[in-house]
């Protein structure tokens, strides 16, 4: 009853006072971890790592913004994408395609492939987003096959004539230029990493706000969307430019990473690893897509550098697909913290009771019997 | 006003609504009628989720078919689930303001909060969806369906499996929802109690067709809508 006759005016000020509440930073401390990773990542993690490693870091960084499209995607609007990895050689050959063919400065390039990317991606997906699931996944996985063939044939550009930019005949291939102000390894470590933070900011900005609301209305509940005035194509067609436009923009840093693209270097299975690592990072939470784009780049890198062949991550891909599915829908990244709070409870409890009695020893016992396996 | 003419949907031999002729006028309106008797059918026709064979609604003077269903939400159109469609994910806040809304800004939000308050929410705005009880995601869907300025709210069995004290609550709520917003309210529930409690006027539809219309205690005491309800009259 007391909703009912709240006079309006004093339902006003009461919003008013709510709506304050709201404005405050949602969680001060996961704002201050998030800049000091980034700020480490920046300036702590470059002299700790060698040449080798910082090529693969700049990987990671690009490759997770092509994750966090891939979680926009699964996680939000619920697109399963299986041809991701086509998105990411479009916005690469175009981005190459400019740099070898004009003389723009590169972080112009570099929205242009994005921007290039987002019309083929929409163009593509204005079809493909009437679909769901299965059928979605086969229809881009498809896409993705035949992106590759088209590639094989065209090749990247390498700094030839005509179109395609490409020259069979070349015997010195130039590199594909990077701009001055990153043209060492770990300059366009930092780069890469600045782009990825503000493709990161941008997804952010998108899902706190009106399109965030409708794409959990489209997940959960199409009907509740249409119901609320909310044009669920239009809305999904966004997601999916979105998704799009950053991953062709990671395409576009991928050109000038590699430095020499071919085409052999991108194959179909790609998208379906990318699938893999952004489903086990967890594609409901962004930081997954770090965790993804480590696991993706990364995990190969250090495995290598150990002498274990990288193949035995397809099966660990595997099981990690199965453990996702089975026990942690959510990935690692929602899956860790709560294990590392699991944990912290069980010293939290050894250390305030050094002698606990048999009970409390048998109850300690089972919580790290579960914070283990999980 | 909602004027519905010869209102006919078919799903395949099916005939749901067949040549259904109702006015709803104003205020808050009871729709009753037996289980298929074609009553959320109707709500998908007004809402756009079923297109009518024939037949026309007009809804204060504009044709409602002729617009898509999430226009009709813009237009003023807003309707609640049989089964409650609250976001999980989301916060409560965010819940109600996903509607459409002719108001922008500092307004909206204002309103939003407001129809949070009206429904009588106990908990902060910023509360997840997913967290809360049957009652109060029923309360979320509601205070979206009175947020925006709609024109006409439709509202389906929203007190299907609450407690007896959650109900009274959303029977003011209800009530209330022609003053607050100025919108037409149209309420299907199979609790006779909570619709004699809200509705000044009933239409009580059976087999598609209405078999009865006018204010809701004498409707309940009609012999036809006994019959369809019960099969025979001599039992009372």
């Amino acid at each position: 009853m007391t909703g009912v006759d709240t006079k309006r005016s004093a339902a006003e000020t009461v919003a008013g006072q709510r709506l304050a509440l709201l404005r405050r930073p949602e969680r001060p401390v996961h704002l201050s971890v998030t800049v000091a990773l980034v700020l480490f990542a920046l300036f702590g993690l470059p002299p700790l790592m060698n040449g080798y490693y910082t090529g693969y870091a700049a990987l990671t960084a690009i490759y997770a913004i092509v994750t966090l499209g891939l979680g926009l995607l699964v996680g939000r609007v619920g697109l399963y994408s299986l041809g991701q990895g086509a998105i990411v050689q479009i916005g690469a050959w175009t981005a190459a395609r400019l740099l070898f063919g004009t003389a723009q400065p590169y972080w112009l390039v570099i929205i242009e492939a994005g921007l290039v990317t987002m019309l083929i991606g929409g163009l593509i997906g204005l079809p493909a987003i009437r679909l769901r699931g299965l059928y979605l996944a086969l229809i881009t996985l498809m896409l993705a096959g035949a992106f590759t063939v088209v590639l094989a044939t065209v090749n990247f550009p390498n700094g030839g004539g005509g179109f395609t930019g490409y020259n069979g005949q070349q015997s010195h291939i130039p590199p594909i230029r990077r701009p001055s102000f990153a043209g060492d390894a770990v300059g366009y470590y930092r780069l890469a990493v600045v782009v990825a933070v503000i493709m990161f900011i941008l997804v952010y900005a998108h899902l706190r706000t009106r399109p965030g609301r409708a794409w959990a209305a489209i997940r959960q509940s199409e009907p509740a969307a249409l119901a609320a005035g909310i044009n669920t194509t239009f809305y999904k067609l966004w997601a999916w430019g979105l998704a799009s436009f950053i991953t062709g923009i990671a395409g576009g840093m991928l050109a000038g990473q590699a430095r020499y693209l071919y085409s052999y270097n991108f194959t179909t299975q790609d998208s379906i690893i990318l699938l893999a690592v952004a489903l086990m990072g967890g594609v409901y939470n962004m930081w997954g897509a770090v965790i993804a784009a480590l696991l993706m780049q990364m995990l190969p890198a250090v495995l290598q550098q150990q002498g274990v062949s990288y193949a035995w991550l397809d099966i660990l891909f595997g099981i990690g697909i199965l453990q996702v599915l089975t026990t942690a829908p959510t990935g690692i990244a929602d899956q860790f913290p709560r294990d590392m709070k699991k944990l912290g409870g069980l010293i939290w409890r050894l250390v305030r009771r050094p002698g606990a009695s048999s009970a409390g020893g048998k109850a300690s016992a089972a919580g790290s019997a579960t914070g283990g396996t999980t | 006003m909602i004027e519905v003419e010869n209102l006919t949907v078919r799903y395949g031999g099916v005939t749901s609504l067949d040549g259904m002729n109702l006015v709803f006028e104003k205020g808050t309106c009871g729709l009753i009628g037996p289980n298929g008797a074609g009553k959320t059918t109707f709500f998908n026709v007004l809402s756009g989720f079923v297109r009518p064979a024939s037949g026309t609604v007009r809804a204060f003077g504009t044709d409602l078919l002729a617009m898509t269903h999430f226009r009709r939400a813009r237009w003023g159109v807003r309707r609640t689930f049989q089964t409650e469609q609250a976001i999980e994910e989301l916060s409560i806040y965010d819940n109600v303001a996903m509607v459409t809304s002719p108001l922008r800004g500092s307004a909206r939000r204002a309103d939003v909060l407001a129809a949070i308050e009206y429904v009588g929410m106990d908990v902060s705005p910023g509360t997840r969806v997913g967290t809360l009880g049957a009652g109060q995601r029923r309360l979320v869907e509601v205070a979206r369906a009175v947020a925006g300025k709609p024109r006409v709210v439709l509202l389906d069995e929203p007190a299907a499996g609450l407690p007896e004290e959650e109900t009274t609550h959303l029977a003011a709520v209800i009530r209330g929802i022609p003053d607050y917003t100025g919108a037409l309210t149209i309420l299907v529930d199979h609790d006779m109690s909570l619709v004699s409690a809200v509705c000044e006027t009933t239409a009580v539809l059976d087999f598609g067709k209405l078999i009865a219309t006018g204010s809701t205690a004498s409707v309940l005491r009609d012999e036809h809508v006994m019959r369809a309800y019960l099969g025979t009259a001599e039992v009372l």
